[in-house]
C-alpha cells in the first residue's frame, strides 16, 4: 500500500458547527497568516446540525459586528414568550422563568446559520471541507495529539475495498480543535486517553427530536416562543417541549427527553408524537406538511461535568466540551463564546493549548453555567422538587454552598419489574409521521448500504440474552430512527442494526445500559441531510 | 484529443423536493445543490479516457449564476484540467444549453463531448441530441460502455430491448447512462490543487445565444397525496368495502 497522504495546517478544526466556525473566524481575524481548516462529516455545511433554536445574539455581535445588516436566511426576532404546564387534555400557563425570557434574542435555524457562517470563514482564508469525516486521532511521537485521520471512502460492508476505494489522508496540525457537538466520537476517545474527566462528574445528556412544519396561512405569529413541561412526561422523567413560530408560515417544534430517564420502556420519539397530538399543539399543525425532521443528543451535565478542555496538542470547545446552558435551553451562544475564547487564547499563546482550560473556567461562559449548576440535577428527585429547587437557585443566583452531583445516564435505567412503570396513558394520534421509519424519511438520511456498520456493538450475545431479560432491549425504543431491531430468523433471535437509518444523534452511545455501543463516523458525507433544522 | 464535459448543478438527489406554496417553482433556498449524477459519470468517463492516454485535456462546462464557481471547482477537484463558466442569472432550457455548447465546441474544437443523458431536475433528456444536430455530428446516447480507437468511438447503448453497440466517427456527442462507471471520490489534496486551476468566465450574452424562453412553465404542483387507508376486520368487510367503491 502506498504511503498515506498528509496535509499540514497550523490548526485543524473538527466540526463546522457554531463553535468550530466561530473559532476559525476569530483566529483568522486575529492572525490572518495562521493556516486553518475545518472538516465536517456532513455532505454540506449545516446538514447534520439540529437545534431549536433561539439564540442570544451577544457573542455573535462580538464575533461579527454588523451581522444584523445581512442576517442568516432564517432569523426571526423573538416575540412573546409563553411557558405552560401541560396535562393530557389541557394546561396551565405559568409565568416565564427569568432564564427563559427571550426579549432581544432571535429564532434561527442553526443549520442555516452555519451554512451562512462557513462562507464568511472561507472569505477570511479558512479551508472548509464538508463531506470528510474525522475517523481517528493522529498522535505524535511524544503522545500528543498531532491531527486527525480522514475516514477511507469506498470500503465495502465486509471491509474489502470497492473499485473506487480512496484512502483517507492525515491532516497534521500544531493544534487540533474538537468541535464535534455533544458526545463527539473523537472527544470520547481523547477524554479517556488523557483522563480529562477525572475531576469532573460524569457527563449528562438529553435527546431532542425536532420537526419543521409548513402550516396553512394565518396560524403563525412570527416570533412567538412557547415552552412546555408536564404531559406526556411522568413526574420522574425530565421532558419538555419547544415550539417556535418562524416566518413564511413555518413552525419549528420539538421535544426534549432527559436521557437520565429510568423506565426501560420509555420511548422518546413516541413522547414527542404524543405531545404533538396535545389539543394545544395539534390544531396548529393539522393540514400542514413536515419540511424536515431529525434528532440529536444535547449535552446537559453543565458546570460540574465539564472535563478538562485542553490536552497536549488539542482543545475542546462548544457542546463536545459540554457548555450548553440547560435552564436557558441554549447552547449556541456558549459555543460561539468558547470558540472565540479558544482562538484568542491560541493567538496569544503561540498556538499552545496549555492554559486554555483555566481561561475557559475563568470566563463568562463558565460563570453562566455555575449559576445554574444545581437546577437540572434536582429534577432527578421529581418534577415538584425540581421546580422548587429551580426557584431557589434562581432567586439566590446559584449561590447555594452545595453542588448537586450528576450520574451517568446509562446507569439510571431500572431493570424490568424493578420499579412500578409509570402509566403512560398515551392517546391514539393522527398527525404524521405514523412511525419512526416514516419520520426518518423526513431526515433524508443516506448511507451507502455497502459500507461497514458504523455502530459497533462490542458483544451482541448480551443483547439476545442478558439485555432482553434485564431491560427488554431498550435500544429498540430509545433510538429515534429505528436503527436497532431484535429479529427472529433461521439463526434464532438476533440484533439487527439498520445503520443506514442512523441520524447521528448519538443516543445509543450514551444510553445503552451495558456501555457496549460505540458510534463511529461512517463514510464522509453519509447521514442525515437536514433542511433548515 | 480534447474532451468537453457538461457539468450541471442541480438540487441534490437526497433532498426531498418541495414545491413553493405559490406554485411558481421548487424550493432551492437552504437546499443542498450538487452535480447532476449523470454529469459526474460523464466527467469520470472523460478522466478515465485521459488516464488511458486517449485524451490530453478535459474541460468542464457549467452554465449558471456567479456562485456556480464553487460547483465547477468540484469538477476541477475530481480531475478536470480547466473549466468554462458561462455566466447567466436566467434559468437555462435545453435548447439554450445546446446552443451554448455549440458555440463552445466551435471555439474549443473537442474530439468528444460527453454529457449526462439528462439532468435530474427537469429530466428533459434533450441537450445532447440537440447539440449533435446543431453541430451536425454523430450522437451516441445512453452509453454504458465507451471505447475509443482510430478516430472512432464504439459505444454500447442501453436501449429498451437490451444493449445496442454502435460505432460513431469522432468528433461526436456521447450521453451517459447510469451503468457507464462509478464516479471517484474527491480527495482533499485535490480540492486544494483545484483552487489554482483556471476557470474562464464567459457572459452568455457575449456568445450570441438567445437565452429567451422557448418553453413556458405554467405552474408546479406536488403529486397528489395518497389517501389514508381503512382498516377492515375480515374478508367479508373487505369485499363489502370494495363493492361499495365499485371495484368488484
Amino acid at each position: 500500500m502506498s504511503e498515506r497522504e498528509t496535509m499540514e495546517y497550523d490548526v485543524v478544526v473538527v466540526g463546522a458547527g457554531p463553535a468550530g466556525l466561530s473559532f476559525a473566524i476569530r483566529l483568522k481575524q486575529l492572525q490572518p497568516e495562521t493556516t486553518v481548516c475545518v472538516i465536517e462529516k456532513a455532505s454540506t455545511i449545516g446538514a447534520q446540525i439540529l437545534s431549536g433554536a433561539v439564540i442570544e445574539p451577544g457573542p455573535l455581535d462580538a464575533l461579527l459586528p454588523g451581522w444584523r445588516d445581512h442576517p442568516p436566511p432564517v432569523c426571526v426576532p423573538a416575540g412573546e414568550d409563553e411557558f405552560w404546564l401541560l396535562s393530557k387534555t389541557g394546561g396551565r400557563r405559568l409565568p416565564v422563568p427569568p432564564g427563559m425570557r427571550n426579549h432581544g434574542n432571535f429564532i434561527v435555524s442553526l443549520g442555516a446559520l452555519c451554512a451562512w457562517l462557513a462562507p464568511q470563514a472561507e472569505a477570511l482564508g479558512v479551508d472548509v471541507f464538508p463531506g470528510f469525516a474525522a475517523a481517528d486521532v493522529v498522535y505524535g511521537e511524544d503522545g500528543s495529539v498531532a491531527g486527525v485521520r480522514i475516514g477511507d471512502m469506498g470500503v465495502a460492508k465486509d471491509g474489502t475495498h470497492k473499485p473506487g476505494y480512496t484512502q483517507g489522508i492525515d491532516i497534521k496540525a500544531k493544534v487540533t480543535v474538537l468541535a464535534e457537538g455533544a458526545r463527539g466520537s473523537l472527544t470520547k476517545q481523547l477524554i479517556k486517553r488523557f483522563d480529562l474527566a477525572k475531576n469532573a462528574d460524569p457527563q449528562g445528556y438529553s435527546i431532542g427530536i425536532k420537526e419543521l412544519w409548513q402550516v396553512p396561512a394565518g396560524r403563525v405569529v412570527p416570533g412567538r416562543i412557547v415552552h412546555s413541561f408536564g404531559w406526556p412526561a411522568d413526574s420522574h422523567t425530565y421532558g419538555g417541549s419547544f415550539l417556535y413560530h418562524l416566518d413564511k408560515d413555518r413552525i419549528a417544534l420539538g421535544y426534549v427527553s432527559g436521557l437520565d430517564y429510568s423506565d426501560p420502556n420509555y420511548q422518546p420519539w413516541e413522547a414527542f408524537q404524543q405531545w404533538k397530538n396535545h389539543p394545544h399543539v395539534k390544531p396548529l399543525l393539522e393540514g400542514g406538511n413536515i419540511l424536515s425532521a431529525g434528532a440529536r443528543a444535547i449535552v446537559t451535565g453543565g458546570w460540574q461535568s465539564l472535563p478538562k478542555c485542553e490536552m497536549p496538542g488539542a482543545i475542546l470547545i462548544g457542546d463536545t466540551a459540554g457548555l450548553l446552558n440547560v435552564p436557558k435551553v441554549k447552547g449556541t451562544h456558549q459555543a460561539i463564546r468558547s470558540g472565540m475564547l479558544a482562538a484568542e487564547h491560541l493567538a496569544a499563546a503561540g498556538l499552545d493549548p496549555a492554559g486554555f482550560d483555566a481561561k475557559l473556567r475563568g470566563s463568562e461562559a463558565m460563570a453562566e453555567l455555575k449559576k445554574v449548576r444545581n437546577i437540572k440535577p434536582a429534577f432527578k428527585k421529581g418534577l415538584w422538587f425540581g421546580l422548587l429547587n429551580a426557584a431557589w437557585e434562581t432567586v439566590t443566583g446559584g449561590r447555594s454552598p452545595w453542588t448537586l452531583k450528576n450520574k451517568p445516564d446509562w446507569s439510571s435505567l431500572h431493570k424490568l419489574g424493578e420499579c412500578e412503570e409509570p402509566k403512560r396513558d398515551y392517546a391514539p394520534r393522527e398527525l404524521p409521521p405514523r412511525d419512526r421509519l416514516a419520520g426518518v424519511y423526513f431526515a433524508a438520511t443516506e448511507h451507502d448500504e455497502d459500507q461497514p456498520i458504523h455502530l459497533h456493538v462490542a458483544d451482541t450475545s448480551i443483547c439476545v440474552d442478558r439485555c432482553t431479560k434485564e431491560y427488554g432491549n431498550p435500544c429498540t425504543r430509545f433510538c429515534p430512527a429505528n436503527v436497532y431491531e431484535m429479529v427472529e430468523d433461521e439463526g434464532g433471535r438476533r440484533l439487527q442494526i439498520n445503520a443506514a437509518n442512523c441520524v447521528h444523534c448519538k443516543t445509543c452511545d450514551i444510553k445503552d445500559p451495558y456501555e457496549i455501543i460505540t458510534w463511529v463516523t461512517p463514510e464522509g458525507g453519509s447521514g442525515p441531510n437536514y433542511q433548515n433544522l | 484529443m480534447k474532451i468537453l464535459v457538461g457539468y450541471k448543478r442541480v438540487v441534490d438527489y437526497n433532498v426531498r423536493i418541495q414545491v413553493k406554496p405559490d406554485g411558481t417553482g421548487v424550493v432551492t433556498d437552504g437546499v443542498k445543490l450538487s452535480a447532476n449524477p449523470f454529469d459526474d459519470i460523464a466527467l469520470e468517463e472523460a478522466l478515465r479516457l485521459r488516464e488511458k492516454g486517449l485524451a490530453e485535456e478535459v474541460v468542464v462546462v457549467g452554465i449558471g449564476p456567479a456562485d456556480l464557481t464553487a460547483h465547477l471547482r468540484n469538477g476541477l477537484a475530481m480531475g478536470a484540467n480547466r473549466a468554462i463558466h458561462v455566466s447567466t442569472a436566467d434559468a437555462v432550457q435545453p435548447l439554450t444549453a445546446a446552443r451554448v455548447l455549440q458555440k463552445l465546441v466551435e471555439k474549443e474544437q473537442p474530439g468528444l463531448v460527453i454529457l449526462g443523458k439528462q439532468a435530474i431536475d427537469d429530466d428533459a433528456n434533450q441537450t445532447g441530441q440537440m447539440l449533435a444536430a446543431l453541430w451536425d455530428r454523430p450522437q451516441a446516447t445512453f452509453a454504458s460502455k465507451v471505447e475509443i480507437a482510430d478516430g472512432k468511438a464504439t459505444v454500447t447503448r442501453e436501449v429498451d430491448a437490451g444493449l445496442e453497440t454502435i460505432e460513431v466517427e469522432l468528433p461526436a456527442v456521447v450521453t451517459t447512462d447510469l451503468r457507464l462507471n462509478e464516479p471517484r471520490f474527491i480527495k482533499l489534496p485535490d480540492i486544494m490543487k483545484a483552487k489554482s486551476k483556471p476557470i474562464d468566465v464567459v457572459e452568455l450574452a457575449s456568445l450570441g445565444v438567445d437565452s429567451g424562453d422557448h418553453l413556458k412553465t405554467t405552474h408546479y404542483a406536488a403529486p397528489p397525496k395518497r389517501s389514508k387507508g381503512v382498516m377492515v376486520k375480515d374478508a367479508a368487510e373487505l369485499v363489502a368495502a370494495l363493492r361499495q367503491k365499485g371495484l368488484l
